[in-house]
């Protein structure tokens, strides 16, 4: 192999795990939003949270923030899920019994809050320069990026494949079907003795819970993280990719963050190859303005995505139906 | 504590109540928390601050300050066809976007579309305008003292008497019209209304274009008291909403008390914990009214 194929190929795996990480946030609004309706506008806020744990968790002491507590790397992980989704049940216990804007606008609030928090509170998240120094897995191949993207491709494949298994049978199995129930009709899912309030207080800890542990992994995976990671583009960001996918479908939110963090990622190449560095803010701007217009196109034209969500039975009825 | 506070508290609390007051309104009429409201502030001031030097450049003498004010007959002009011009962008906005969805869809669909329009309008203000920051005037002003130990520029008081009457005017709108009396009847209830002979989609209309121009008037106070800059609706857009919640969906008097509440809060954090902790202050009494009395001050049970 010639040096020339290394360094596409270094780029290729890089941006296959950034798909995968931004594709496991979106699986998590899909429990949120595509299954249960419940519409989160701080998924920057939720994902940041499980970024900042996890770093604070893994880190080597030093002076300049707090934590520093040398833990694995999959402590940090789990820290960072535990704490995501700890907020998560916070806001959802305040909020779900609500309307349903309230909910909205209370993730809004966190994520203003959030970031807030690692911009200004510099013992504890370092402020405005981060957190750098993260421990990051297969360290030692760090010399060589092609080798080190690759097997962090490997790890970051493994662990989103078995959180999208494990979605796609709880999505089948009576927990999920009460999910879809209480979105489609409350009250008869209320009627059949299903308690709304404690469901959808499950299902928005699981998402924020998912969100977190994909900042945790970003957060290792690059080894230095800062507040402007976590500006409510992302939040903009992962929706797109959710709406654009087909919102309700596990395939459809993983499908949608690839093609959505494709654009993004090439529309970024052209604009620094292409546009003078005098416009280049400009350009990006524009570039933010087409998400938007995307993303609210996509509501209009066309709700479903590009898979949409397919009607899903349980195997036992499915097979009954079959046999019958 | 200096008692400066109340004064940055009042002018803080009169531009967040002139955004609430629309964001209360589409949330009752239109039964959604339009996050592109925060865009309109936005829009408002760019588009007075666009047509204020051309209005400068054309007529010799406008853009001088009227008296002891760094406000000129330009920026009053331009402030006024800046209103009408952000109407213009609500109902703009309403047809392109939220008639598609109203009664097709859920509410929670038009909140996100208003999530996409409001970044997209923000990244097309950044796109003409830059992010650099820009100001209506480069006047200095002198705080001159009112007594019990307060001050305030010329410019400030006349932005709260401006502020003061605006609400007014809006609650007398309200309460005593016959536009009025058809918003509420749509908040309330729209098959009704429609039945007792009410224009639904002509109030809805009137609703935004309501809405638009006193997010406008917020706009331009806050360029005035601060700088204009792409993100200064954005910013605003937790105070707003977290206003309209503390003093009740529906209630205009409710969203301007619980605007005052949160812009004197906020004064208050500035002196005591630092300016960087301000955004905070919304977020706190949002929570507060969500745990104590989530229906806010004047409001029904949500």
């Amino acid at each position: 192999m010639t040096v020339d194929l290394l360094g596409p190929l270094a780029y290729a795996s890089f941006f296959l795990v950034m798909a995968l990480l931004n594709g496991l946030v979106c699986l998590g609004l899909n429990v949120q939003w595509g299954q249960t309706g419940l519409f989160n506008v701080g998924v920057a806020g939720f994902v940041a949270i499980g970024a900042y744990v996890s770093a604070l968790l893994t880190t080597p002491e030093n002076d300049g923030h707090l934590g520093g507590f040398s833990f694995p790397i999959i402590v940090g992980w789990m820290g960072a899920a535990i704490a995501a989704g700890g907020v998560s049940v916070a806001v959802g216990a305040l909020t779900l019994r609500l309307r349903a804007d309230y909910l909205a606008i209370t993730t809004f609030g966190v994520a203003v809050v959030v970031q807030l928090i690692a911009l200004n509170a510099q013992q504890l998240t370092g402020g405005a320069f981060g957190i750098a120094f993260i421990p990051r897995p297969f360290e030692r191949l760090a010399a060589s990026p092609v080798l080190y993207n690759l097997v962090n491709l490997a790890l970051v494949a493994v662990v989103v494949s078995a959180i999208f298994v494990a979605l796609e049978r709880l999505a089948r199995s009576p927990w999920g079907r009460v999910l879809r129930a209480l979105r489609e009709d409350e009250r008869a899912a209320m009627a059949v003795g299903k308690s709304p309030a404690r469901f959808r207080l499950q299902a928005f800890a699981l998402g924020g819970a998912l969100m977190g542990l994909a900042g945790a992994m970003e957060a290792h995976f690059i080894g230095f993280i800062a507040p402007e990671n976590y500006l409510s583009t992302l939040t903009f960001q992962v929706w797109a990719m959710l709406i654009v996918g087909g919102s309700g479908n596990n395939l459809g939110a993983l499908l949608g963050a690839a093609v959505v963090w494709a654009m993004w990622t090439i529309s970024g190449l052209l604009i620094s190859d292409i546009v003078p560095p005098a416009h280049e803010a400009r350009a990006a701007a524009l570039r933010l303005a087409a998400i938007g217009v995307l993303l609210a196109a996509m509501i209009v034209v066309r709700p479903r995505g590009l898979i949409g969500e397919r009607a899903l039975v349980s195997r036992h009825i499915a097979d009954a139906d079959a046999s019958s | 504590m200096s008692p400066q506070v109340i004064i940055e508290g009042l002018l803080n609390g009169a531009l967040i109540g002139l955004g609430a007051v629309g964001v209360t309104l589409t949330y009752s009429i239109l039964g959604f928390a339009n996050f592109a409201h925060g865009e309109f502030i936005t829009f408002g001031a760019y588009a007075a601050l666009a047509i204020a030097a051309v209005v400068s450049a054309l007529v010799v003498g406008f853009g001088d300050g009227l008296g002891p004010l760094s406000i000129g007959p330009a920026l009053i002009l331009a402030a006024l066809f800046a209103m009408a011009l952000t109407a213009g962008l609500a109902l703009a906005l309403d047809r392109l976007l939220f008639t598609r969805l109203r009664g097709k869809s859920e509410a929670i669909s038009m909140v996100m579309a208003s999530f996409g329009a409001s970044m997209a309008i923000r990244a097309l203000i950044e796109f003409v305008f830059t992010s650099r920051p820009a100001y209506f005037s480069r006047d200095l002003q002198i705080a001159r003292p009112l007594g019990f130990g307060l001050k305030a520029t010329p410019n400030q008081l006349a932005l709260l008497l401006v502020a003061g009457v605006l609400v007014v005017c809006v609650h007398l709108l309200l309460s005593r019209t016959q536009i009025g009396r058809a918003m509420r009847a749509v908040s309330e209830n729209p098959p009704l209304a429609r039945a007792s002979g009410v224009d639904v989609e002509a109030t809805i209309r009137f609703v935004w274009a309501l809405g638009g121009a006193l997010a406008c008037a917020s706009g331009v106070m806050l360029g005035l008291l601060v700088q204009i800059r792409p993100f200064m609706g954005f910013d605003l857009l937790l105070p707003l909403f977290a206003a309209a919640i503390l003093g009740g969906i529906g209630s205009v008097p409710g969203a301007f008390a619980g605007a005052m509440v949160i812009g004197i809060g906020e004064a208050l954090a500035v002196q005591l914990a630092g300016a960087e902790w301000r955004a905070a202050v919304a977020f706190v009494a949002l929570i507060a009214v969500l745990l104590i009395r989530p229906g806010g001050i004047a409001g029904r049970k949500p």
